[in-house]
């Protein structure tokens, strides 16, 4: 009689497990938060965002330990194609993804952009530059986090302006980002007082001989040519102008967006010289060398930009603040999960503290470096040294000029 | 003489010069092509990612051996051509008897897989390649600053197409390949071995596009993606030339750099789409191309 109790007490307890096992995968899938990387994994951006990128955000989960949730990372290449990130971005959201991060590409950051607002779901976006995310086009689901065209132009142009530069001529990447980026630039030329002589708009992607554009922005006689594209756009030209000669009659390139793979890419003999604006570098201070040292490892041959960084402290800031609202009151919610983002300042060892605005736009301290010369360079990856710091309040557009329709003027 | 279509006259020679010097790409892969389609008949979609190994090679013996550009142009060709006769022998033979569709499908996965390795191997970003010491620095025109490389590549370029053009026309190993591209069985039938003739062209094709990209090189940055720019341009080059016919790849190839660089000048947006808009015309007024023949 004992004994038939106990194996009733006992296969009543395995009943209960085999029972409880769908509940418990199901709670799990509950207590799982989703993070999905979209990024350039095979294109010209693929080393400015891509694997790296990747790699910093499963260095932030990592970092961010288990506090009570799961937490998953997956990836996609979106191909620097608009159409192809909206399918994913769809996909994605409906099958519970909570948060989509990178998306560099204007033109795909922008369409995601609309998907995420639409679904009520959280989008950070570190990789495209377009400041119209936090414009004209900013939404309630959107945090743009690294850096934007108004900053890049701010810091670059104007500079380049008060050196003496007050003639330009504009080579474009013919999208979204470059429009943005010449437009950006333009102003504050204007604003300092310097004149825009022309601008040619170049094919994207597919263009890689700029010598024709060069040579028109030569015959312009602009004392400035004005490099609104990225990655390997801007790589060729730089090196293209070299070559024939333009450097050497006095012309000045403003690289307007310019990320250290790039310079890796072209070797400090064709960079030396130019300026770059940054909100992060590897070497810029202690806690920056610690996380480069962190990150290295899941990143042997591409050291952290930026956008890569960007992804990394995203990342981190997303997790607080589900941690603080709780899993399913994050998962209920785009809006409110970006509206938490917003309320905590933002601190992490790649960019410091910093504070995100109504309208989307994170607030950090932009930098404006100079690429080293091949003799002061001290080792591998050793390449900018900065020369000028704008602080934070200072650095990006002001909360009022941008149009976004989120801020009451 | 100051202004031609109210385009300073300098920027317009300069754009003519710069033409050339593209077209001088366009004309060396379509060769390969040319001469690949016309003797065995495949449309080889792998060449842009064979003339981007003929950079990568060039890089890697420069790194990796220390051998410089001109060994480069040497050794470079060289290996890839066998690499090139390898996929010939393991994959591409085995098609010759199916529709073209099937070369074309197969050639594509090839070059996808191949750039797909270098991709993972050497990121995107583009690695740096040196102008040799003796090709340095450039020549003033008076309307335009002529670097001296680029010179070069329009002659070397010209040199290769015209040896290429003689070895096929006017030697007995010409004359055997174009026999058997007529009738396969029957110059087998006398004794040549054609198949590994096949194999030898195939290799002497893709050892073109390698040469070409040893010459791109030092002029855009050794990336994986180098050749998925250019291999469209230059189907379409091989389209409004003519398949098979290897003066008319040359021709066109010189005159569709031309005509893309004046396009930059006057509608820089439409740089990109010139050349198919030819190539579209072209295929409603001759579908056998400029100088194909029906």
């Amino acid at each position: 009689m004992a004994l038939g109790r106990r194996t009733l007490i006992a296969s009543g307890a395995a009943a209960g497990v085999v029972t409880s096992l769908p509940r418990l995968t199901r709670a799990q899938a509950a207590n799982t938060i989703r993070i999905g990387v979209m990024t350039d994994m095979s294109g010209t951006y693929r080393d400015n965002t891509g694997p790296t990128s990747v790699a910093c955000t499963e260095q932030a989960v990592a970092e961010f330990g288990n506090r009570g949730f799961n937490i998953e990372v997956i990836q996609a290449d979106h191909q620097n194609k608009p159409d192809v990130g909206s399918n994913l971005a769809r996909q994605w959201y409906d099958q519970g993804v909570d948060l989509i991060l990178d998306v560099p590409t204007s033109s795909v950051g922008l369409a995601v952009n609309q998907i995420a607002r639409e679904k009520d779901k959280a989008y950070v976006n570190v990789g495209s530059a377009t400041a119209d995310l936090t414009g004209p086009a900013c939404a309630p689901t959107t945090i743009h986090w690294a850096y934007d065209t108004w900053m890049l132009a701010k810091s670059n142009g104007g500079a380049t302006v008060r050196a003496g530069g007050d003639t330009w001529f504009f080579i474009t990447a013919d999208y979204a980002f470059g429009h943005a980026l010449e437009r950006d630039t333009a102003n504050f030329v204007r604003a300092s007082g310097g004149r825009v002589l022309g601008q040619v708009r170049t094919p994207f992607p597919g263009t890689s001989d700029f010598s024709s554009f060069l040579l028109q922005a030569q015959a312009s006689r602009a004392k400035v040519i004005g490099l609104a594209n990225a990655g390997s756009d801007t790589q060729n030209c730089v090196k293209q102008a070299a070559e024939f000669g333009l450097t050497r009659r006095g012309v000045k390139l403003a690289s307007l967006l310019l990320f250290i793979n790039d310079v890796h890419g072209m070797g400090l003999q064709a960079a030396q010289g130019l300026t770059c604006t940054e909100t992060f570098y590897w070497d810029l201070n202690d806690r920056t060398r610690a996380f480069t040292r962190r990150v290295l490892p899941r990143t042997p041959n591409n050291y952290p930009n930026m956008i890569h960084a960007g992804c990394y402290s995203a990342t981190l800031h997303f997790l607080k603040a589900v941690a603080d609202m709780g899993v399913p009151a994050a998962k209920a919610s785009g809006v409110a999960v970006i509206n938490r983002m917003k309320a905590m300042p933002t601190e992490d060892d790649a960019f410091g503290r910093g504070e995100i605005r109504p309208d989307g736009r994170r607030i950090i301290p932009s930098y404006l470096f100079e690429v080293k010369k091949p003799e002061e360079s001290q080792g591998a990856w050793d390449y900018l040294k900065l020369v000028q710091t704008t602080p934070a309040e200072e650095a990006f557009r002001p909360l009022n000029e941008g149009g976004c329709p989120l801020v009451r003027s | 003489m100051d202004e031609i279509f109210g385009i300073p006259a300098p920027l317009l020679f300069g754009q003519l010069l710069l033409g050339l010097i593209n077209g001088a790409f366009y004309a060396m892969l379509s060769l390969g092509l040319a001469v690949i389609f016309g003797l065995l008949n495949i449309v080889n979609l792998a060449h842009g990612a064979l003339f981007m190994m003929g950079a990568f090679v060039a890089w890697m013996l420069l790194n990796y051996a220390g051998l410089g550009y001109w060994w480069a142009m040497l050794l470079s060709p060289v290996i890839v051509g066998l690499f090139g006769m390898a996929l010939e022998k393991l994959f591409i033979s085995r098609l010759y008897k199916l529709d073209h569709l099937y070369g074309l499908l197969l050639t594509f996965g090839l070059a996808l897989v191949i750039e797909g390795v270098f991709r993972n191997y050497y990121g995107s970003s583009g690695l740096p390649y040196r102008i040799p010491d003796q090709l340095q620095g450039a020549w003033d025109l008076g309307f335009m600053f002529m670097p001296v490389y680029r010179g070069w590549v329009v002659i070397a370029a010209l040199i290769f197409c015209l040896t290429t053009w003689l070895v096929i026309e006017k030697t007995r190993l010409g004359a055997y390949l174009r026999a058997a591209t007529e009738n396969a069985p029957l110059v087998q039938a006398f004794g040549v071995n054609v198949p590994r003739m096949v194999t030898l062209t195939y290799g002497g094709g893709v050892a073109l596009a390698a040469l070409a990209g040893v010459l791109a090189a030092p002029i855009y940055s050794v990336n994986p993606q180098m050749g998925t720019n250019l291999i469209i341009v230059v189907f379409a080059v091989v389209v409004i030339g003519g398949m098979g016919s290897i003066l008319g790849a040359v021709l066109t190839g010189f005159t569709l750099g031309v005509v893309e660089g004046l396009t930059k000048v006057f509608w820089p947006e439409a740089s990109a789409t010139v050349i198919f808009v030819i190539m579209a015309i072209v295929l409603l007024a001759r579908p056998a191309g400029l100088f194909g023949r029906a």
